[in-house]
């Protein structure tokens, strides 16, 4: 039984299609309530098979579900009242326009006064002057805003956002997040699944990795950037006039480059080796017109997961 | 009122007031296509076949063949249109994909299907009462049994609605209804006696036309009117509930199982 503090508990989540195809394969984790879950994987890792399966779109093969206490099967109402899902596909009306449209998902959870609520998510998400407009004329950007607001019109405790930036503008984006943030702080559970990953790094707290319909990774998203068992700092440099640094420079460590910016990288694990990394590049006498170093970030800790679990 | 009925309705059926409300805004949104341009349709049929088969020898005794053909188109045009609603609404919902909005709510699936149902048989009811009195602005009509002709705008509704409820969560692609309205809707409505009484028919096709279960509710929807019947009234009534209630069982069980709508 899942406790008070859960949002989203889910056991041995297994979901087969035919009879080898395994979209989601023994999957367990549990989302704390409050919190902003990143749920990431590469194309066909089963994050939006596990997302229909919490809406009810997909029956699991095997395995248990329950959103804010609601058993996903045998209280599926409650657990649909209980969960705003924004689908990956962009899906509109084209007998309604935005306003209405609102209103009426809003009408299917028996909630029919709602426009000042459905005003202020116009508002928030940037379609107020799309209100009377019908929903076929809108922009692919507009049109996936329409759908976080209409996940967001019976004022769900968990919202789960499918890649809800995909198409949208960076100022669009930049207000979306910060609308998202503010319903997080006053106690929506987030769960966000997307292929920005730099989006995901700046707003998990926590994050779940999929692959192959596995969980491959569940960690806090600070443990998961430090922890230097999947990735490595890097150190970039430039040199003038087309350069080239010799290949055994920094051996055993390898060099890789010019990238576009004209950029060379050297991977390295800790400081001690950052520190024989310079005095060799010191030691070579060759110019150096520019160096920065980079922290890990979570594509490097995707790519590393994701291609030890091939 | 309206609100009191509607939150009793949500309690008992949630997401039924919504779903129902948003199939009927869609069909009065187009009310040219979806309302006026069949009953237009079913008019011209009536002036035309009206006109050429006047002083012929009438279907029914003491019945001229205009008062015979106006109920037979209307319960004729109520069918191709009650099928129409609830079958095109769902593949364009389908096909749109918008139709996971609603999936993703609190609907229970007996109130999705009685939402698109009631929508339908709202429309088809609509279309054939337009019908019947832009007939009456030609034809003097009578109305011998008001509530053996509400009984079959009922049922005979019904039964349509849920043909297209069914047909509309089966198909894949608008083809497939076009398909299943022309090949067998069309010619089984043509062919279920709204132009002719039955006992004008040679013995084979007399046989064949009762195997067709709108021939039961267009002639009990006449009989309403007329009086006057090729079948005793209860058995066609009882028919048309009995497919009326199979199409609905059919259509209710494949979206409760979600057939072709969930994975």
């Amino acid at each position: 039984m899942p406790d008070s503090d859960t949002a989203i508990e889910i056991a041995n989540l297994t979901k087969t299609y035919g009879t080898d195809l395994k979209a989601l394969d023994d999957v367990s984790l549990s989302i704390k309530r409050g919190s902003f879950f990143g749920l990431l994987g590469p194309n066909g890792a089963g994050k939006t098979t596990l997302i229909s399966i919490l809406g009810g779109l997909t029956k699991a093969t095997a395995g248990k579900g329950s959103v804010m206490g609601h058993d996903i099967v045998s209280a599926s109402l409650a657990a649909r009242h209980s969960i705003g899902i924004v689908p990956q596909e962009i899906v509109f009306d084209p007998f309604f326009n935005t306003r209405d449209y609102m209103r009426q998902q809003s009408s299917y959870y028996g909630i029919y006064d709602n426009d000042a609520w459905i005003d202020t998510l116009l508002d928030r998400l940037g379609l107020a002057d799309k209100a009377n407009e019908n929903t076929r004329k809108l922009s692919g950007g507009m049109k996936r805003r329409m759908m976080v607001g209409m996940a967001l019109v019976h004022k769900p405790p968990v919202v789960v956002l499918d890649e809800p930036t995909a198409g949208v503008d960076v100022s669009q984006r930049r207000s979306l997040w910060e609308f998202i943030r503010q319903l997080n702080a006053d106690g929506t559970t987030i769960i966000l699944t997307t292929h920005y990953l730099e989006e995901a790094e700046e707003l998990c707290e926590r994050i779940v990795m999929l692959n192959h319909g596995r969980v491959i990774a569940d960690e806090r998203t600070a443990d998961l950037l430090s922890s230097d068992k999947h990735h490595a700092h890097c150190l970039y440099f430039r040199l003038p006039d087309g350069q080239q640094p010799p290949a055994d420079l920094f051996a055993p460590a390898t060099v890789e480059g010019p990238d576009s910016q004209g950029r060379f990288r050297v991977d390295f694990d800790d400081y001690a080796e950052l520190e024989q990394l310079l005095a060799k590049l010191n030691g070579s006498g060759l110019a150096c017109s520019g160096m920065e170093i980079a922290a890990p970030d979570l594509e490097s800790v995707f790519v590393s997961l994701t291609g030890e679990a091939q | 009122m309206i609100a009191a009925l509607r939150r009793g309705a949500q309690a008992v059926l949630p997401g039924f007031p919504g779903l129902f409300h948003k199939e009927c805004t869609r069909f009065l949104s187009v009310s040219i296509q979806t309302v006026f341009g069949p009953v237009l349709a079913s008019l011209l049929f009536l002036i035309v076949f009206a006109h050429v088969l006047e002083g012929r020898a009438a279907a029914f005794q003491g019945v001229s063949y205009a008062l015979f053909l106006v109920p037979g188109l209307a319960a004729m045009t109520m069918i191709q249109q009650a099928f129409a609603n609830a079958s095109s609404s769902l593949i364009i919902s389908k096909m749109m994909g918008n139709l996971v909005m609603i999936l993703l709510t609190p609907i229970t699936p007996f109130a999705f299907f009685l939402a698109y149902l009631m929508a339908s048989l709202l429309r088809g009811v609509i279309v054939a009462l337009l019908m019947i009195a832009a007939g009456a602005l030609l034809v003097d009509i009578k109305l011998e049994h008001p509530l053996w002709m509400l009984a079959f705008l009922i049922s005979g509704g019904l039964f349509s609605s849920a043909l297209g409820v069914a047909i509309g969560i089966w198909a894949e692609k608008f083809d497939q209804i076009a398909l299943f309205q022309t090949v067998l809707l069309l010619p089984l409505t043509f062919l279920s006696g709204v132009f002719y009484s039955l006992e004008t028919l040679p013995p084979l096709w007399r046989f064949l036309s009762k195997l067709n279960p709108f021939t039961y509710y267009i002639d009990g929807f006449r009989y309403g009117f007329v009086g006057t019947a090729d079948i005793p009234v209860w058995n066609s009534l009882l028919i048309t509930l009995l497919f009326a209630g199979g199409v609905s069982l059919i259509g209710y069980l494949m979206i409760k199982n979600g057939y072709k709508i969930k994975n």
